[in-house]
């Protein structure tokens, strides 16, 4: 799942370089605005039929969080 | 003093999407003024909620998904002479350009622009509209002002915008009227995506400091409804705090 994930992720914010880990802070990252936001979102609900409404995308922080939240809401 | 050019005093007026949001207002608001409602919807619950809201008396309310053919027909079949048609129904997704696929595209397009369009022909040819009867639809300002994943929303209202000024020129032979409503952001509709804090934040982009109310969209609708709008076609009215100014 986490590679995966990390894959799908630097696919969706077109990341070429190795820099993205579960504990990076994706709203640190240089790539990162509101498209980038729409497009995780969309991906998310692509990929894993998952929309995670504004409020709880807010309290996510690192990468990690993002597949746990996945992961809850998969169970 | 009795006079007011906007009343709706034996008009029969049809909302569609009058289960939530600006349908929900726009129904309330015409049966405040004297109009005598249709409302229909695809949310049995709900449309019962709006009716028990309705002012007065002789409304109805049919239940029907006017994004299908048969819905159309089912409503048609049930509906009397028309002074007008308030079109809200309409629903709103959004994807960036490279998760856009045709059967989301064609989805919402069913829904915001090709079951106006249906919906109306099905009227016309059963000559339910009646002479200097008025059509409004519910457009957005996001016909022609971008934001970041609404490409799917604002073709279909772009399209909605044109629509409507060539129906206003093809049944203005029956001095039937047909405009358009363009809203900026209403508290109702917001999409669920963006979180409170991104909606405060967009919503001080708009001059007049704040984002939209359903009934300020459903007053303009009842100036196009009433005969105070007798000379008005094929106009697009914008109503948006003043989001498109600059």
């Amino acid at each position: 799942m986490n590679a995966k994930f990390i894959e799908l992720f630097k696919e969706t914010l077109e990341i070429e370089e190795d820099i993205v880990n579960t504990e990076t802070k994706f709203r640190e990252l240089e790539q990162w605005d509101s498209l980038a936001f729409l497009s995780v979102i969309a991906m998310i609900d692509e990929e894993y039929d998952i929309v995670i409404e504004g409020n709880d995308f807010k309290k996510l922080v690192t990468v990690n969080d993002l597949i746990e939240e996945i992961g809850k809401r998969k169970a | 003093m009795n006079y007011n050019p906007f009343i709706l005093n034996g008009k029969t007026i049809l909302v569609t999407g009058a289960s939530s949001g600006i349908g929900k207002s726009t129904a309330i608001e015409c049966s405040k003024l004297g109009a005598k409602l249709i409302i229909t919807g695809r949310n049995e619950q709900r449309l019962k909620e709006t009716f028990e809201l309705l002012v007065g008396n002789d409304h109805a309310l049919l239940l029907a998904d006017i994004s299908e053919a048969t819905g159309i027909d089912l409503l048609s079949d049930n509906l009397p002479q028309l002074n007008g048609v308030v079109h809200c129904a309409g629903v709103s997704k959004r994807l960036p350009l490279k998760f856009i696929k045709e059967e989301s595209v064609s989805e919402l397009h069913k829904i915001n622009f090709i079951a106006p369009l249906m919906l109306t022909q099905k009227l016309y040819k059963k000559k339910l509209l009646l002479p200097e009867s008025s059509l409004v639809y519910i457009s957005s300002v996001a016909s022609s002002y971008a934001s970041i994943g609404s490409i799917m929303y604002m073709s279909s209202k772009g399209a909605l915008n044109s629509f409507v000024k060539g129906l206003a020129f093809e049944v203005s032979t029956m001095k039937i009227r047909a405009n358009a409503i363009q809203p900026g952001m209403i508290l109702t509709e917001l999409s669920p995506i963006l979180s409170d804090d991104d909606k405060l934040k967009d919503s001080e982009l708009y001059p007049l400091g704040r984002y939209g109310k359903p009934e300020e969209v459903a007053w303009a609708a009842i100036y196009l409804l009433s005969d105070a709008s007798k000379w008005v076609t094929g106009s697009i009215l914008t109503i948006d705090g003043g989001l498109t100014l600059r």
